[in-house]
């Protein structure tokens, strides 16, 4: 028999854990909108942040300490690296304790995971986005990646709604974006009590009358709440758009994001691995999805 | 493959010699159910069990395990406690090696799982042939037999165990009992094809699985799962004795008066009302139906989709522990149309 019994290795738990968060801390807290802060994160580790590549759309899970880890959407664009800006809406343990904590505070992140926007087959397309409420926070990564490379893209047109100035994400930023002569931005309140609102009021899909969409070369990026979903989805297809050329970003429990946990499963599709990028037919054809 | 024979009355010297390589854990009979346990002599042992109360997933994904102490100034430091421990299961059924197989797919990909992996690594396993029960049916889900999965596996070929060495860590343990292990005859292999017929006779449940994946598609809308779901307790059992089923929580804990802390997971199920809850309070699968559809379809179309099999060995448990008595054989064979016909 072998005289010395080969030591099991361990290396991986170390050098490949996925499971491994790391310090980040908390840069700047912008109280964007009652509930719903941007948080500005830096990896302690410089090359760690320095490495840190996502695709627009992508998430990571974010920990706070003793109390737990959740799944959180990048909302600032992989052209802009060396930070990370998480727009968290304070709802649950792990979002509460991030709101208590203050800036300089180190939190845990890990990723980034999911699919990501298909930017490359977008890319030499039109595109329209199409958020309303908090559905803006996953589609900024978008926005600004399609900006920033502007010349590889066709037309691009936002349509944004929320229900008074003071509930708009971003307001401030895409405000400033309605005077641009390369895209389209069209931001909608439902009502404005008085705050000189000068941009639209009333519902979201009455801005397709200002936009000049050809769904023959036009990818959508649709996020919201449900009654979004329902407006849009048929405003689309109505237009002609292809199932699989509306793209729509999904929420989910997740506790791992790589696929183990089994929690974000719909159908026979992981939410973190397969999604949260799912098309409109993905949507039709797994059961649950919206 | 190396094939040997090994004598039965030599087992248990051949057991002796096994404990060099490691903790040796066997089928143990506890409170008229059996267990894998560690042994504290070889006579403990039953070979001849039907089942294990909870599969061996408990040596791979412990019920509850620590993945990071949370230490402060030093973050989230990796738990390896237990992982580096050698075990050896002894008396592993076909199934439940077919399941790990299962499980290695979920562990494995893009993501490897360090934790799963290493105790993968450090488990030797040593199976062995049985005679299937009232519940079996692991023959219809192709799991009657592993090819791989194993270090050796014993056949019941009589007077001896036809062995098949599996790996190299296998073939040490072979050659660490100097020559306990013979050359098997060609009568002997004869007897083996006698037996593997005589138990595939032996079977008394079978189910259909190959179009399952269409058949689950096209009754998504049945009234099954609302007469499921009204007889479901939501209780798990079938979850936490599913020899596949992996779905875990994870819960960070953190200790009075410190600011340190650890992250744990435990074994979870889709049964419960809190897996598909978000915060926020939307729960995409709230009631119960939806919950036992979701196990279902999960297992037997899901799975099928992302790794070209179902998460399904037919071992038989979920069966077993039922405490309402739903039956997984049952509800394959009234989704196909098939009249059941089989009592408990």
């Amino acid at each position: 028999m072998p005289s010395v019994i080969e030591s099991p290795t361990l290396d991986a738990v170390w050098s490949a854990n996925p499971y491994q968060p790391h310090a980040a801390r908390i840069v700047r807290i912008y109280h964007m909108v009652e509930n719903n802060h941007l948080f500005t994160l830096r990896f302690v580790d410089e090359n760690l942040g320095l490495s840190f590549r996502h695709k627009p759309g992508q998430f990571v899970m974010l920990s706070i300490p003793g109390t737990g880890e959740a799944p959180i959407s990048i909302s600032s664009s992989p052209s802009r690296p060396g930070i990370l800006e998480l727009c968290v809406r304070r709802a649950g343990r792990v979002t509460n304790a991030l709101y208590r904590m203050k800036t300089n505070d180190v939190v845990g992140v890990r990723g980034p995971y999911g699919n990501g926007f298909p930017v490359a087959e977008i890319e030499g397309h039109d595109l329209l986005l199409a958020a309303g409420g908090l559905g803006m926070a996953p589609l900024r990564s978008l926005l600004w990646y399609v900006l920033d490379n502007r010349d590889r893209f066709g037309s691009v047109t936002l349509m944004y709604g929320a229900r008074t100035p003071a509930d708009m994400l971003f307001r401030d930023e895409l405000v400033s974006l309605v005077d641009r002569t390369d895209m389209n931005c069209l931001l909608t309140v439902d009502s404005d009590p008085g705050t000189g609102w000068k941009n639209h009021v009333g519902l979201l899909p009455a801005l397709f009358d200002h936009a000049v969409i050809d769904a023959s070369r036009t990818y959508a990026a649709v996020c919201g709440p449900p009654v979004v979903y329902k407006f849009i989805l048929r405003k689309l297809l109505d237009l002609g758009f292809r199932k699989d050329r509306i793209l729509m970003s999904l929420e989910r429990r997740m506790k791992c994001g790589v696929g183990k946990c089994g929690h974000c499963s719909i159908g026979y599709k992981y939410t973190c691995l397969n999604g949260p990028i799912f098309t409109y037919w993905d949507a039709i054809n797994l059961p649950e999805m919206i | 493959m190396k094939i040997l024979k090994l004598q039965k009355g030599k087992l248990d010297y051949f057991a002796s010699v096994a404990q060099q390589f490691g903790e040796v854990h066997a089928p143990v009979e506890v409170d008229g159910g059996f267990a894998f346990q560690r042994l504290s002599r070889w006579s403990e042992a039953r070979l001849d069990y039907p089942r294990t109360l909870l599969p061996p997933k408990k040596y791979f994904l412990p019920q509850r395990e620590t993945l990071f102490q949370y230490v402060p100034d030093k973050g989230y430091v990796p738990a390896t406690e237990g992982l580096d421990k050698r075990i050896i299961l002894f008396g592993m059924h076909a199934c439940d090696i077919y399941s790990l197989n299962i499980l290695d797919m979920v562990f494995a990909g893009a993501y490897p799982d360090p934790y799963y992996q290493a105790r993968r690594k450090n488990i030797t396993i040593i199976g062995i042939d049985c005679i299937p029960d009232k519940h079996c049916f692991c023959r219809s889900m192709r799991a009657d037999f592993v090819d791989h999965g194993f270090d050796l596996f014993l056949y019941d070929i009589g007077d001896y165990y036809l062995t098949m060495v599996g790996t190299a860590l296998g073939d040490d343990m072979v050659l660490a009992t100097g020559s306990l292990f013979e050359q098997p005859s060609e009568a002997d292999v004869d007897e083996y094809k006698r037996r593997s017929s005589s138990k595939r006779a032996a079977f008394r449940i079978e189910v259909e699985i190959r179009d399952l994946p269409e058949i689950f598609e096209m009754e998504y809308q049945s009234g099954i799962w609302d007469e499921l779901g009204e007889k479901c307790l939501s209780c798990g059992s079938c979850s936490m004795v599913c020899p596949t089923c992996y779905c875990y929580d994870v819960a960070d804990s953190a200790e009075l008066g410190t600011r340190a802390g650890a992250r744990t997971r435990i074994w979870d199920s889709c049964l419960f009302s809190s897996h598909a809850l978000v915060a926020g309070g939307e729960n995409f699968r709230h009631s119960r139906s939806s919950r036992i559809k979701f196990r279902f379809y999960h297992k037997q179309r899901g799975f099928v989709a992302e790794f070209g099999r179902p998460s399904c060995v037919g071992c038989g448990r979920c069966i077993s522990v039922c405490p309402v008595r739903i039956d997984i054989v049952e509800v394959l064979e009234r989704l196909r149309g098939v009249q059941h016909a089989v009592s408990h």
